[in-house]
């Protein structure tokens, strides 16, 4: 279970979350809505540790990580797809998925075999670059490179964007899968609306760095959520 | 040549950074006088709007005209922003070293070399000038204090002081009201439409509710071009916007 509680995060002077509060069970998808500029990829950098919170407190599976390194919360299984992917361009995509594995024991070093049945096109492309695979291609490596490190919770920064519609299918439905496997939390920031009503149990929907609406899917009317994430 | 109200005049501009388009044959139009509101999703081409308009960004294709006749595109950035046109970014850039009055002095028009440095006192008219700022950005009881000892909703309103130091026509303004306090957005609002009574302006934002307050014209960008034009009200209820919004 991840407990957010009371977050505050600043860049600077300038305020970015204020008083924000979620959690996410595992087996759950939480995701996390709103216009851009709102705050959601500041509090998924709270959570996974890439910058400190002003006030608040975050809890993973009972304890306070909100002052543990970014690298210190990865090897408590908090794994980050971050936006834009993040892919090393000069690495290979094996290279790549092997960079999960600096969490891991020595005894664990190996590419698991489900990463390939869930993205079979990575097995195709092992020794090509990073760099020259398609946007949807590095949005799939970057979705691996995490699993690798078995996490316990998985944190996706709008995975879908930029994404031609059939890998946008291909990554609703491993992220579906991943749910029902029941053994991770999964927190999914998404600008869009239809692709989070199909995965999430829980949305929650932020505006000017706070949460206005949050709740489980069937108890949120879908026209104030449509009304919030609109103009 | 333009109609003689059309102060900024974008036509058919294009730009695109490795075979992405992040300006689409943009055209837009604004009146002397106009404040306008821009949003748009991310990737909209807000951003790169801005720097065709302030010369960072050079367009593939389309003009970019300015008061009638002047073509920006053929221009550099000093010679743009010596034309009048100010532009503040998102992040504020004041000088945190120095006291309010002293950035205020230091962006004033004139003679900014060594001579002045060394040997020059503000003069009556530049204290009026730097006292009229100060009142209207709200920082008369702070002239004294530091740049890094202000708020950051005052370090905003202090940049933009310092624009309107260089006595602008046109101000672009980048997501002024992103990380400040309600009150603060409130009051930016109203420092904006002050401003606007003597110069045009062209504000992006996200921040919905500040847009509203603004009261005016608002484009809404969408993969490089205009998507939707109108009141606040029109653009939100335009079925086009609410799609790239609520999206796929």
């Amino acid at each position: 279970m991840l407990e957010v509680e009371n977050v505050d995060l600043h860049y600077g002077a300038a305020i970015a979350l204020r008083q924000v509060s979620l959690a996410v069970a595992v087996g759950d998808v939480t995701c996390l809505l709103g216009r851009n500029g709102v705050g959601k990829t500041s509090m998924l950098r709270a959570v996974v540790g890439a910058h400190p919170i002003s006030a608040g407190s975050i809890r993973w599976e009972g304890q306070e990580i909100s002052r543990l390194p970014i690298y210190e919360r990865a090897r408590r299984g908090i794994a980050w797809v971050p936006q834009g992917r993040d892919v090393f361009p000069l690495l290979t995509v094996k290279e790549n998925l092997e960079t999960g594995f600096a969490v891991l024991s020595r005894g664990e070093r190996r590419l698991p075999d489900e990463i390939f049945d869930l993205f079979p096109i990575l097995k195709t492309m092992l020794r090509r670059r990073g760099g020259d695979l398609s946007g949807g291609q590095q949005q799939q490596l970057a979705i691996a490179r995490a699993l690798v490190m078995k996490p316990r919770l998985i944190v996706l920064d709008e995975p879908t964007e930029g994404i031609q519609p059939s890998i946008i299918k291909d990554i609703g439905r491993v992220i579906a899968l991943l749910r029902a496997k029941g053994d991770m939390a999964i927190l999914l920031v998404e600008q869009y609306f239809d692709f989070a009503q199909e995965l999430a149990q829980t949305m929650v929907v932020m505006d000017r760095g706070t949460i206005v609406l949050a709740g489980r899917r069937e108890d949120l009317d879908e026209a104030d959520v449509r009304r919030r994430l609109s103009v | 040549m333009t109609d003689a109200d059309t102060l900024l005049y974008l036509d058919g501009v294009t730009v695109t950074f490795d075979g992405f388009r992040a300006l689409n044959a943009l055209s837009l139009v604004m009146t002397k006088g106009e404040m306008r509101a821009v949003i748009g999703p991310n990737g909209a081409g807000k951003t790169t709007m801005m720097d065709v308009i302030t010369g960072k960004t050079r367009p593939d294709t389309g003009k970019v005209v300015f008061d009638r006749d002047t073509d920006l595109t053929r221009l550099d950035e000093p010679a743009i922003a010596a034309l009048g046109i100010g532009r503040k970014f998102q992040k504020p850039t004041v000088f945190e070293p120095h006291t309010v009055w002293d950035n205020l002095l230091l962006a004033l028009e004139g003679d900014r070399g060594p001579r002045f440095s060394l040997f020059a006192r503000e003069t009556a008219a530049e204290r009026r000038r730097i006292e009229a700022i100060l009142e209207t950005t709200r920082l008369m009881d702070h002239r004294h204090k530091r740049g890094a000892d202000l708020s950051h909703g005052q370090k905003q309103w202090l940049e933009i002081g310092m624009l309107l130091a260089q006595e602008p026509q046109l101000l672009l303004v980048d997501e002024p009201v992103a990380g400040m306090t309600d009150a603060e957005t409130e009051q930016t609002a109203v420092l904006l439409q002050e401003i606007n009574r003597t110069r045009s302006v062209v504000v992006v934002e996200h921040d919905m509710a500040f847009v509203r307050a603004l009261g005016v014209k608002v484009t809404v960008l969408h993969e490089g071009a205009v998507l939707s034009e109108g009141s606040i009200d029109f653009v939100s209820d335009d079925p086009k916007v609410i799609e790239v919004y609520l999206g796929r």
